[in-house]
């Protein structure tokens, strides 16, 4: 099949579309796993930070 | 009048990424879905429905990756270098974070226009590489996003790495019109443009509407990845801040 075989220069069309997809797939890849590795520890601190200050105002009410 | 306590001016300086959070969040799903539509119908016209060049047989259907990749490597540095001046002149918080979201993204296109460039040439001209002018500036292209990147990471106070990588992208400005020109100012093995002669392109439409697709394709890819990329650099600042503010808690 032509397709395929892309009149002959199958060994030039195809490695160029596939490192092409290959670089793009993994850039946003990795992207959106250090969004999401951010997103993580950004609300784990935010947690943090929420426990602190429930705490420090149960001790404020109690004093 | 209203008294701006230093507390206030803080949340100031948080109100324009919290409302590019909101603004990336409702445009999100339509970047990546144009992106992924017009990318698969400009692959599918390109590699399948539309005929063989004339000249070059099946080889320049890498035109349709090659061709939109080097103009994002140019559009991409161009919006560097813009966003680097606005973060300059009027220090706008979000400039800064689109120039070092951007360049990643940039070199990638670069790189891959450079790659395809040489599994082009090989069969067309004889040779993978040649030291000509418009190969040279493109690679010089790839080693000012690289160069502009390695920058930015050299320091830890993030306000003098994007200084120090912004002045970078602006004098590489300079690049881009010797990229654009070198194939009508030096002799090269190079073809000069085939689409931007509006009056007579040198292209038949039928090649035409699959490069236009692949062209939307990748702007449509910048955005969606630019999105994520800023969201997870807004993302680091706060957790920066956060720290801060807990240490000294």
């Amino acid at each position: 099949m032509s397709f395929f075989s892309m009149g002959g220069y199958a060994a030039y069309v195809w490695p160029s579309f596939g490192a092409a997809a290959a670089v793009l797939f993994a850039l946003f890849y990795f992207s959106r796993r250090t969004l999401k590795a951010r997103e993580a520890e950004m609300r784990a601190l935010e947690a943090r930070r929420d426990e602190l200050q429930a705490t420090a105002e149960s001790q404020g009410n109690s004093q | 009048m209203v008294k701006r306590t230093k507390k206030r001016a803080g949340w100031h300086f948080l109100a324009n990424p919290a409302r590019f959070m909101r603004f990336s969040r409702v445009i999100f799903p339509w970047v990546a879905g144009l992106s992924v539509l017009t990318i698969v119908a400009g692959l599918v016209l390109g590699l399948g429905v539309v005929p063989p060049d004339y000249q070059q047989g099946d080889a320049y259907r890498i035109m349709f990756v090659h061709v939109p990749s080097a103009w994002m490597g140019l559009f991409i540095y161009g919006v560097m270098a813009v966003s680097s001046a606005v973060g300059f002149i009027w220090r706008h918080p979000l400039a800064d974070l689109v120039a070092k979201s951007s360049a990643p993204i940039g070199a990638c296109f670069t790189f891959i226009c450079l790659f395809t460039g040489s599994l082009w040439g090989e069969p067309m001209w004889g040779t993978w590489w040649v030291w000509d002018a418009r190969l040279t500036s493109m690679l010089v292209l790839l080693f000012l996003y690289l160069g502009y990147i390695a920058l930015h990471a050299a320091y830890q106070d993030p306000t003098k790495g994007a200084r120090a990588a912004g002045i970078l992208a602006l004098v590489g400005v300079i690049n881009l019109p010797i990229v654009k020109y070198s194939v009508n100012w030096w002799n090269t093995l190079h073809q000069p443009a085939t689409i931007s002669k509006i009056d007579a392109p040198s292209i038949d439409p039928t090649m035409a509407a699959p490069l236009m697709l692949m062209i939307v394709g990748f702007m449509a890819y910048y955005a969606t990845v630019l999105i994520i990329r800023l969201r997870a650099e807004i993302a680091s600042r706060r957790i920066r801040n956060l720290r801060l503010a807990q240490v000294g808690a």
